[in-house]
């Protein structure tokens, strides 16, 4: 039982973890309202009081430390500057790790935590120190949290307070007497009970909040103290707190007394109906009547309840994502069966059958909705993942004695949750990278008249169908000799191999490649851009390089927007039916004889109004058939990453669909030219093509390259 | 009470786990057996989808409501000769670790119930390729019933397809 109630907690510290990430970003972009600095403070207080009920020690004193920081610059005794953002930045990086420590086990670097602690401290004024904080247990009561009280020596005052808690407060389990309990730790209390709005014993609805309390404390706390008692219950209930700052000023208060007995008795009626909104009316009252707004939240809470809500803009709904996935494989298995079902009618031979026809269209567009919705599930913004990321910039910067900022663009970009799950390595992998050996360090860029602080661009789009990630560092950008020199020492490519700019670029993604002098505890393991290429291949997607020497370099990771499903050109090769992608396809037709044109033994070329593609035929490339059998008709002109153009070679194209797309993970190792599987109308299995490693696959699209490094060769 | 239950639920057990149900079949002229706990189902032999460069013992993959599961030609994992398969081939679909796969056999002949004393050990012979994949051998009904070792089947095909 504790063990789901930890899980929950964890699943929400993602959430404030993210809320802290977030703020603090807004803060290092120079945003320093108190909003901000709010909610990052929440954030933190939330994870501290969550912790707390868990015994999770380490993570509590840690996050009191930060948060107290976080206490002094919201009261405005603290204001930021560079190093105290830099500081507040490490230190939530720190909290992220304590959190995944206290989850998934293992130990955290002590010393790292205690230069952390000590930096904290100096920001912490001595007084703030006495204020030890005590965890509560979960299962002791509520009245227990409550520390002790600074004692502040000033005059006591009277207040009056009126509090009706509206019934949503009850839905989330707080509980008045403890209100008052607390309440009773400030002085003096005299509370009255006003059940004047409870209806009959007929008419009584059992959950709607009926009562109210006037409460009358004497006390020499702030009206500021007084808020944080009711601080939990924001927006929960109609508070208004009202002081009669000398005691000379009774009838004031009488006055105002009075009034909000007189709106109460205007509210009475309409309130048994309908909950009052929160805030309403507020009551014409002397000096300092005030009615509780976010923006005027009480310093120094002393309530830690892990039971501490944090209300997002939107309410969401934890699914257990295999609950999703069996859904989306149902209404996968449902289009599919339509198509089936479409094929059979047609097949039927049963005269008129439009009206089944039309039926069936409908079935078909309500598939699609459902189909629609299902994925939207499963779609989550990148948000999170690039906010990761500028952690790994961070540290990536701090580790190598370089300055670089990340820039994000486009967080709001949807795509499949798995994709960004799996992204998040050669991400971190190619930002890593950036930094270390893209950005050169501060005294070059300003020899090279750059600015000090290299930036890094991390970019999100949507791209007809697509996703489009592209990550722009203002580096120094590929150095094209020491790459090639590399490739030819480690015997990537032969020592006269003539490459093109954009090849040698690409010399970065083949394996064992590695170009850093020194191995740098950051990257350079000998593990480099290849694990990244695979990455991205690995989810149907595909990365391409592009750099200008000391403009800097360009990462495109184009990725496909579900794993699910796709559009795809049914063709036929060799009497077998196989899918091409859509994205990939740039036009298609049908070829004659004198548009082909023989270069080379085996290489040919189309010809397409006046420029040369190369052939690759399906058939070949996959191995199932000879050279000798028939020629196939129809051409698909397709383009890959790097702005190659060829024309695939297939028999037949039957017509263009969505496909639900069946991995072969499993069933069979990875087959060189085939990306998935997808089941056809006709519950035939039908191979996906992947265009790109076909044409790798190819002998003639081979030929036709060493053919062009040749020409190559001897133009320059 | 429910441990009571299992309790005579495992004794039941005991007293039939003396006897545990094959279904055999054969292969290229040949009977095998695998265990009735280890088959899914039985199909009729219907074209499957060829898999581009796959090895000569895998036919393809077929769609099982909604699955795609790859078929072995058993015939020719054993080193025997390739089936040419027809409709009156059967299917066999097993589940090893949570992974279906269909195997095809010429028929299927019976179910037999074999006591586990009775299973003989493979005795030595020249083909390594066929030893691999069995795991014992039985008398019945004087014919010669081959047990295949289903995980060694089912796992091989990986190495080869690497």
């Amino acid at each position: 039982m504790s063990g789901s109630i930890q899980d929950t907690f964890f699943e929400e510290c993602e959430d404030l973890l993210e809320a802290m990430d977030e703020g603090l970003t807004a803060v290092e972009g120079g945003e320093h309202d108190q909003e901000v600095v709010n909610a990052v403070f929440r954030a933190v207080h939330s994870i501290k009081g969550g912790a707390g009920a868990f015994g999770l020690d380490e993570l509590v004193g840690f996050a009191h430390k930060f948060e107290t920081v976080f206490d002094e610059l919201r009261s405005g005794k603290l204001e930021f500057d560079a190093a105290l953002i830099q500081l507040l930045l490490r230190s939530s990086d720190h909290l992220a790790d304590l959190v995944a420590t206290a989850r998934d086990g293992g130990t955290t670097d002590e010393a790292h935590h205690n230069v952390l602690i000590d930096a904290l401290q100096k920001y912490i004024p001595e007084e703030e120190e006495d204020l030890t904080f005590e965890p509560m247990g979960l299962g002791g009561g509520m009245g227990g949290g409550f520390a002790p009280a600074p004692i502040v020596e000033d005059k006591e005052r009277d207040y009056q307070i009126r509090f009706q808690p509206l019934k949503e407060m009850y839905g989330t389990g707080n509980e008045p007497y403890f209100l008052f309990q607390a309440l009773s730790d400030l002085g003096e209390v005299d509370i009255k009970l006003n059940d004047a709005e409870l209806p009959g014993f007929d008419t009584i609805d059992v959950d709607e909040s009926y009562l109210s309390w006037e409460i009358s404390l004497k006390s020499a706390e702030s009206q500021s103290s007084i808020e944080a008692v009711f601080e939990f219950v924001e927006g929960l209930c109609e508070l208004s707190i009202s002081s009669d700052g000398d005691a000379d000023d009774e009838a004031n208060a009488l006055a105002a007394l009075n009034a909000a007995f007189g709106t109460d008795g205007d509210d009475a009626a309409p309130a048994s109906e309908a909950p009052a909104a929160p805030f309403e009316a507020p009551v014409p009252a002397p000096e300092a009547e005030v009615s509780v707004k976010p923006e005027e939240k009480a310093s120094s809470p002393k309530a830690e309840t892990a039971k501490t809500e944090q209300r997002g803009p939107k309410p969401t709904l934890r699914v257990d994502l295999e609950r999703v996935d069996r859904l989306i494989n149902a209404v996968g298995e449902l289009i599919i069966n339509h198509s089936m079902l479409a094929q059979q009618i047609a097949n039927l031979d049963a005269g008129d059958v439009r009206d089944v026809e039309t039926e069936l269209e409908g079935f078909k567009n309500l598939a699609r909705d459902i189909q629609e919705g299902v994925m939207s599930i499963r779609a989550q913004p990148v948000k999170p993942l690039f906010q990761r990321m500028a952690r790994i910039v961070r540290e990536a910067s701090s580790a190598t004695g370089k300055t670089a900022k990340l820039v994000t663009e486009g967080e709001a970009t949807e795509v499949d949750k798995t994709v960004i799950e799996r992204l998040s390595d050669p991400l971190t992998h190619i930002l890593r990278n950036a930094v270390d050996h893209g950005i050169e360090k501060p005294e070059d860029r300003e020899a090279a008249g750059k600015e000090k602080a290299g930036e890094i661009r991390l970019t999100a789009s949507h791209r007809s169908g697509s996703v489009c990630i592209e990550i722009r560092d203002d580096g120094a950008g590929v150095n094209r000799p020491r790459v090639k020199q590399i490739a030819i020492e480690k015997g990537l490519i032969p020592e006269n191999a003539e490459l093109t700019d954009s090849e040698i670029d690409n010399l970065l993604f083949m394996p064992g490649f590695s170009t850093a002098k020194e191995v740098s505890n950051l990257s350079g393991r000998g593990v480099g851009m290849d694990v990244v290429k695979n990455a991205v291949t690995g989810l149907g997607g595909r990365i391409n390089i592009s750099s200008t020497p000391g403009k800097g370099s360009t990462f495109t990771i184009i990725l496909p927007l579900t794993l699910a499903v796709m559009d795809g050109m049914v063709v036929s090769v060799a009497d077998q039916t196989m899918v091409v992608p859509i994205t990939s396809i740039v036009e298609t037709m049908r070829g004659s004889d004198e548009m082909i044109n023989n270069l080379g033994a085996d290489g040919t070329l189309l010809s397409i109004r006046g420029n040369f593609v190369p052939i690759c035929d399906v058939a070949g490339a996959l191995g199932l058939r000879g050279a000798s059998d028939q020629q196939p008709g129809v051409y698909l002109l397709v383009e890959t990453e790097t702005g190659q153009r060829s024309a695939l070679a297939v028999d037949d194209i039957f017509d263009q669909r969505q496909v639900v797309i069946k991995s072969l993970d499993g069933v069979c190792g990875n087959i060189p030219g085939v990306a998935a599987a997808t089941i056809l109308g006709d519950g035939k299995i039908a191979m996906i093509l992947d265009p790109e490693s076909i044409i790798a696959a190819s002998p003639a699209a081979a030929a036709f390259d060493t053919e062009r490094r040749m020409s190559n060769a001897i133009a320059s | 009470m429910p441990s009571q239950a299992e309790a005579k639920q495992s004794d039941h057990e005991v007293k039939h786990t003396q006897y545990s149900e094959f279904v055999s079949f054969a292969v290229t002229g040949q009977a095998f057996c695998l265990k009735i706990t280890q088959i899914r189902e039985i199909r009729r032999w219907s074209p499957v989808t060829i898999l581009p460069h796959a090895p000569s013992d895998v036919l393809g993959v077929m769609n099982l409501r909604g699955a795609v599961i790859p078929i072995y030609d058993l015939s020719a994992r054993f080193g025997l000769q390739q089936t040419e398969a027809t409709e009156r081939n059967v299917v066999i679909v097993v589940a090893v670790h949570g992974k279906q796969v269909g195997l095809l056999a010429e028929s299927v002949s019976e179910i037999i119930s074999i006591n586990p004393e009775e299973i003989q050990d493979t005795p030595q012979v020249d083909s390594r390729n066929t030893m691999e994949y069995i795991q014992g051998i039985i008398s019945h009904n004087d014919t010669m019933v081959r047990i295949i070792n289903l995980d060694a089947v089912i796992s091989a095909p990986e190495q080869v397809m690497l």
